[in-house]
């Protein structure tokens, strides 16, 4: 006979992303995922994000498949960090977050962020208890990969395009890019950005403040280089 | 590694569902895949070979139904299904201005139990 059942499959790790951001909002840390592929500057980007925020104390979970190369780079800046070695698993779960929710000083953080194990693929199944979903794209990657994994930019509340120093050499086409990344999410912010050259990054910065209800006078700022950052790589 | 966790669940369901219907064995899972969820059947099937022996799931089949996303040209209006990599231009008008929707999910839709199982005596998992 059969039994019907109907149940989302993850629904396991759901339940535990629930308690993960209730610990979240009983401490007063929002959240953002960072997902994007190996190499496309998922750390670099952290840095450069937490050196920008104005009186706000970030944090970092660091995921990784092996080694605490990352974890070093972020402790070296004095950022309270903690690793997760996920030993051969290809995301992070929410359990794997809950389990390292005791090393870190929560009351001592605004802004957690955490790094999820580069991938672009099953990282969007697993929800960890983020307020924010972003997910970072980089020019030597290429311009397709919005079509080749649309799963993961479907799921985003923000794409950052990084390398934009690199589009010249890649003859990376943005707009294609943010055509591909508007199909399966038509509203997402999306900024383009450079750790290297800097370009880019007041504004998503600005945009992050913004989302952080921080502050009226970088609001206006926020609200001017969306428009801006729209115009530039919007649908025609 | 992405089904490996995935795979887990089903089987922890659908041992669950056999349990609480009072039956022994899961004969077969039926699952809702949808194209952009980018799980691959037969990893999935694969691990829950392995996973499942030994318990009431063993030798259990999964049958797999492909939802497709669906795209919408915001230009000439054409609908149709798609699944990755996405194609850049409406196969109607060739507008690059498309809309993809759907085709997320991954769901235990039901399971098939044995009907003369082992009748309630006993752990159903020890067998």
């Amino acid at each position: 006979m059969k039994v019907p059942v109907v149940k989302e499959i993850l629904k396991a790790n759901d339940r535990v992303a629930d308690e993960n951001r209730s610990r979240f909002d009983a401490a007063g840390v929002r959240v953002v995922n960072v997902m994007a592929s190996p190499g496309a500057g998922k750390t670099s980007l952290i840095l450069a994000t937490a050196a920008r925020l104005r009186g706000l104390r970030p944090g970092v979970i660091e995921g990784d498949v092996a080694s605490s190369l990352d974890a070093e780079t972020i402790a070296a800046h004095d950022i309270p960090v903690v690793q997760i070695n996920t030993g051969g698993s290809c995301h992070l779960d929410a359990p794997m977050v809950q389990a390292a929710l005791p090393h870190l000083p929560l009351q001592e953080i605004d802004l957690l962020f955490i790094e999820n194990v580069g991938n672009l693929i099953c990282p969007a199944s697993y929800a960890l208890g983020a307020d924010l979903a972003l997910v970072i794209g980089s020019v030597p990657e290429g311009h397709d990969k919005p079509y080749k994994y649309p799963g993961i930019f479907a799921k985003a509340d923000v794409v950052l395009l990084n390398k934009a120093d690199l589009v010249d050499v890649f003859a990376f086409d943005a707009e294609y890019f943010a055509r591909g990344v508007r199909m399966v999410n038509p509203e997402v912010p999306i900024f383009i950005v450079s750790c290297r050259s800097g370009e880019g990054l007041e504004e998503w910065t600005a945009w992050l403040h913004q989302w952080l209800g921080a502050g009226a006078a970088d609001e206006a700022l926020a609200a001017a280089v969306a428009e801006t950052a729209a115009a530039e790589v919007g649908p025609e | 590694m992405h089904e490996l966790g995935a795979t887990q669940a089903v089987l922890q369901t659908a041992l669950e569902t056999a349990r609480e219907a009072g039956h022994g064995r899961v004969l077969a899972v039926d699952l809702v895949v949808g194209e952009l969820s980018t799980i691959v059947d037969d990893s999935v099937q694969f691990y829950f070979d392995l996973l499942s022996r030994g318990t009431a799931a063993e030798g259990a089949r999964l049958r797999f139904r492909r939802v497709p996303g669906e795209a919408t040209c915001l230009e000439c209006g054409h609908r149709y299904g798609v699944r990755p990599p996405l194609d850049p231009a409406c196969p109607a008008c060739a507008s690059p201005l498309l809309r993809v929707s759907g085709g997320q999910q991954f769901l235990i839709d039901s399971i098939e139990v044995d009907d003369e199982g082992s009748g309630g005596q006993g752990d159903p998992e020890g067998e």
